[in-house]
């Protein structure tokens, strides 16, 4: 299987790789996936408490070429999003950017997953009611 | 920058074919064309001798009678010829078979076929070091067992079951002994007659020959083996597996088999040092794991565990310039890792860390030594992407952690 040029992109030049203080106030960590699996994604956004945007996005993760480059496509699209956009950023919209083969929707569905458990994350530290248009946010 | 060349230390799939075998083989696509069954012209002559010598050069291989060798299209038939043969053949004798978790699929899923036409299959557990216990094998027999199969070598790890052991075991209990020899044949010495293996398949390329033909030895004397044809025709290969023969398959079969009997010995020791020197290089890095005995070894193969790096995204790092396998489910639809790793117990997780090297003929110290240096700076990169590696520096302990598994 080839891999779309895209994937060998976000592979080889991996964006915002690292690590944010998970237990600063305006960080939210969502940690998805399991190394049973073969896939381990950690992402974090760090939010402006002053404009309620994400402000920084980081990843990492353990899993393959197309596990990387959802979760790296992942931190680019939340940087400068608002919590709600955010939890609209749908697997297939990964599917589509990266042109995954079937075989690979997991690994967008993974990373759709790791967006929503951070900002879960972070609603929950700061006490902020999921709002309905979000309300998926918890599965 | 210098290009290089790609790099392939994946020979556990398939070797290149040897000059010397396509040299061979190359007459008997034109001028020699004939059919091996066409008795009555000069063409046929020719094609049957061509595949008479060739039957020669392979048993002279396995230190066997001609007779005893029926070719077939390649070792995933000469498996199901094997099982399928003598489950049919001595059905009024019994239906147990056993044989063993770690086997290819061309045996399990063969047994899995007979379960359903009423076996009864043994699956015998390999330790860590992914070897049988001789001790369940000889537990596992009963009055109804007519077959053992077991392969020589693994094709994941390269273990090496102890054949002689598992063969007197046989002996005594009065069983047929099949072994699936893919891996071993052309790069060990494999003499099923002198160990006590009652049938042998294997394959042309896997050992510097072409694809597309194979073989079942038949043992045609103490004792006598018959398997029941799995594919009727005009009865060619004494009436066990009709089809017109692939005869340039069959001469280069053969030329790689009197190659590997000339040159086996001095292979297997030039191969060896440079996948112990690939390993050790290797096995400096933290946090890595040799897969499977390393006293009951194939010469050429290496089977290592990277911790916390997933095995189809480090291949990735080194695709470009190395061919090899990865026991992680990402290479294949299925999304489970190797089976056979997991039989060994090694926790999943491992077995998505898990990459193959399986050197050859053509491997030379220089790809040995850049294949080392990079596939260091991929486990390297790949860790500096990993939370969980990120996580074991940082002493979390990682089993203790509610993964959410999808």
């Amino acid at each position: 299987m080839a891999y779309s040029e895209k994937v060998l992109d976000h592979f080889k030049n991996p964006r915002n790789v690292g690590s944010l203080n998970k237990d600063a106030k305006n960080v939210g960590t969502g940690l998805v996936g399991a190394p049973e699996c073969g896939d381990v994604m950690r992402l974090q956004i760090e939010v402006d408490e002053s404009t309620g945007m994400i402000r920084d996005a980081k990843f990492k993760t353990f899993g393959c070429g197309s596990a990387i480059a959802s979760s790296s496509l992942a931190t680019e699209w939340l940087k400068g999003k608002s919590l709600n956009e955010a939890a609209g950023i749908d697997n297939m919209d990964i599917v589509e950017e990266l042109a995954l083969p079937p075989v690979k929707i997991h690994c967008s569905v993974l990373a759709e997953d790791a967006i929503k458990a951070a900002i879960a994350d972070y609603r929950q530290k700061n006490g902020i009611a999921v709002e309905e248009d979000a309300a998926t946010v918890a599965g | 920058m210098q290009q290089r060349r790609l790099i392939y230390l994946d020979n556990n799939a398939t070797t290149p074919c040897d000059p010397r075998v396509v040299d061979a083989m190359i007459p008997y696509f034109y001028e020699k064309h004939g059919n091996a069954a066409s008795r009555s012209h000069q063409f046929g002559w020719e094609a049957e001798d061509a595949v008479d010598y060739a039957r020669e050069q392979i048993a002279q291989l396995l230190n066997v009678e001609d007779k005893e060798i029926i070719f077939t299209s390649g070792a995933t038939e000469a498996n199901n010829l094997a099982l399928k043969g003598v489950f049919e053949m001595y059905s009024r004798k019994g239906n147990h078979i056993i044989t063993v978790e770690t086997e290819h699929k061309a045996i399990l899923d063969t047994c899995k076929h007979l379960e359903k036409s009423g076996a009864e299959v043994t699956y015998l557990k390999v330790g860590e070091d992914g070897l049988i216990s001789l001790a369940d094998l000889e537990a596992a027999i009963k009055p109804t067992t007519i077959l053992v199969s077991v392969m020589w070598a693994n094709n994941e790890t390269g273990v090496i079951q102890p054949m002689r052991e598992i063969a007197q075991i046989c002996e005594k209990h009065g069983v047929l002994f099949h072994s699936d020899a893919t891996q071993a044949v052309g790069k060990i010495k494999t003499h099923p007659r002198e160990i006590g293996v009652h049938l042998l398949s294997f394959t042309a390329h896997k050992m510097y020959g072409p694809k597309g033909v194979g073989a079942l030895y038949v043992s045609r004397k103490n004792p006598r083996v018959k398997v029941t044809a799995q594919m009727d025709g005009g009865g060619h290969e004494r009436g066990m597996r009709s089809g017109t023969l692939n005869v340039p398959g069959i001469v280069g079969f053969g030329k790689a088999a009197e190659i590997a009997r000339l040159e086996m010995d001095q292979d297997a020791a030039r191969i060896s040092k440079l996948r112990d020197h690939l390993e050790q290089e290797l096995v400096k890095l933290e946090e890595t794991k040799v897969n499977g005995n390393v006293n009951s070894r194939m010469p050429h193969v290496s089977n290592i565990s990277f911790k916390h790096v997933e095995g189809e995204g480090l291949m990735m790092t080194f695709n470009q310039n190395i061919a090899v396998s990865s026991g992680s489910a990402c290479t294949s639809a299925s999304l489970e890792p190797s089976y056979v790793l997991v039989g060994m117990g090694l926790g999943d997780d491992l077995a998505h860390s898990s990459i193959r090297f399986s050197l050859g003929r053509l491997t030379t110290e220089e790809e040995v030594n850049s294949a080392i240096e990079l596939v260091r700076n991929g486990v390297n990169h790949m860790r500096e992407l990993s939370p969980i590696w990120e996580m074991y520096q940082d002493g979390v302990d990682l089993t203790k952690i509610e993964w959410s598994a999808h």
